[in-house]
């Protein structure tokens, strides 16, 4: 194993988040420009980026704060919009079991799909090491940093970046995906899982809060998980754990 | 005032949906099976990410040369199967995307 340090750990976490950032740009101008102009304050709409920090759930609340719908239902919409990232921690935990709570804390402030998907792939293919840490909240922090000047760019612009929308960038967090995804892919339970996800997520899309999401990623996990057990049959269970790649 | 507490409350429970599965999990005494299925976490998430940011991205259902995002996002899958490079993806995916739509005019 390569030598690391804070410091290589700390540049491989931005460079790694890079095409996320770039993904995250426009959603970022477009709340900021969304929740002002659907009557949130500038104050409150960048505090809710400082202190909430949760993409979609931001875009939701600023939804229902237009619609005048009562704050404890946000609140609740709030997290089951986030429902997910339990899944994210789960997944994370056993790389971060070593960690103090002075990380752990903000790790868990800071968790975002993006920063799930670039840190679980550099754990799952290199382990944490001693330094691994560095790069989860370098990673955390450039995505933190950028969805400050994004909401103040777009609580200061208004209408006018309106078009972000169709700048193109999003997809750049799609492909992103897909490269890390796909690798994945390395024996028939991970096929199915993906499969299941996939289909789950596009039949119930219509779901509100992102339920649709949650519901796909745990049948997934589920499909995956029975895939698994029945290709085993009745052999121990020691064989698995790397899959047959 | 009350955009204060709303805030309050949406920090508390985003924070106590992504803090205690992160640094709890780790420390508990979980049999294997549960930490075989974790392994399905990242590609279940992602695809359910991606497979409607790819088939539906203005909404509804979009099976169509027209939408690049599914034009791109089969380009994206091909390269991530044939070369197992991240950077590659991104690079071919995005190019694909941007060329697409200038082409097809989406």
């Amino acid at each position: 194993m390569e030598q690391t340090t804070p410091k290589t750990e700390f540049l491989a976490g931005l460079r790694d988040m890079i095409p996320m950032i770039v993904g995250a740009i426009p959603f970022g101008i477009i709340f900021g420009a969304v929740a002002v102009t659907g009557g949130l304050s500038p104050a409150a709409t960048q505090g809710m980026s400082l202190f909430v920090f949760a993409g979609s759930a931001q875009f939701i609340a600023a939804g229902l704060i237009a619609e005048g719908i009562p704050p404890g239902i946000i609140i609740l919409t709030t997290f089951i919009v986030n429902l997910r990232h339990a899944l994210y921690g789960a997944s994370l935990a056993p790389y971060l079991k070593h960690l103090p709570q002075k990380w752990l804390v903000p790790f868990g402030f800071l968790l975002t799909d993006e920063t799930y998907a670039v840190t679980i792939r550099r754990y799952q293919e290199r382990g944490v090491g001693p330094h691994g840490h560095w790069y989860y909240i370098a990673s955390a922090l450039f995505m933190y940093t950028n969805w400050q000047i994004c909401t103040l760019i777009g609580i200061v612009t208004g209408r006018s970046l309106q078009g972000a929308a169709n700048w193109g960038l999003d997809f750049a967090m799609v492909a992103t995906f897909i490269g890390i995804t796909v690798p994945l892919i390395v024996n028939r339970p991970m096929l199915v899982c993906t499969l299941v996800a996939g289909v789950t997520a596009v039949l119930a899309n219509g779901l509100p809060n992102k339920l649709g999401l949650m519901l796909a990623a745990l049948l997934g996990i589920g499909a995956g998980v029975l895939a698994e057990s029945f290709r085993l049959g009745g052999q121990p269970e020691v064989a698995t754990v790397e899959g047959d790649a | 005032m009350s955009d204060a507490l709303l805030l309050l409350g949406m920090m508390l429970v985003t924070f106590g949906v992504r803090y205690p599965t992160l640094a709890i999990i780790g420390r508990l005494d979980l049999p294997d099976p549960f930490f075989r299925a974790l392994r399905f976490v990242p590609p279940a998430v992602l695809t359910a990410i991606i497979a409607p940011a790819m088939l539906m991205p203005a909404g509804p259902l979009d099976i169509s040369h027209t939408n690049a995002y599914l034009v791109a996002g089969i380009a994206s899958v091909g390269v991530a199967w044939w070369r197992k490079n991240l950077l590659l993806t991104i690079l071919v995916g995005m190019a694909v995307f941007l060329l697409w739509r200038v082409a097809v005019g989406g």
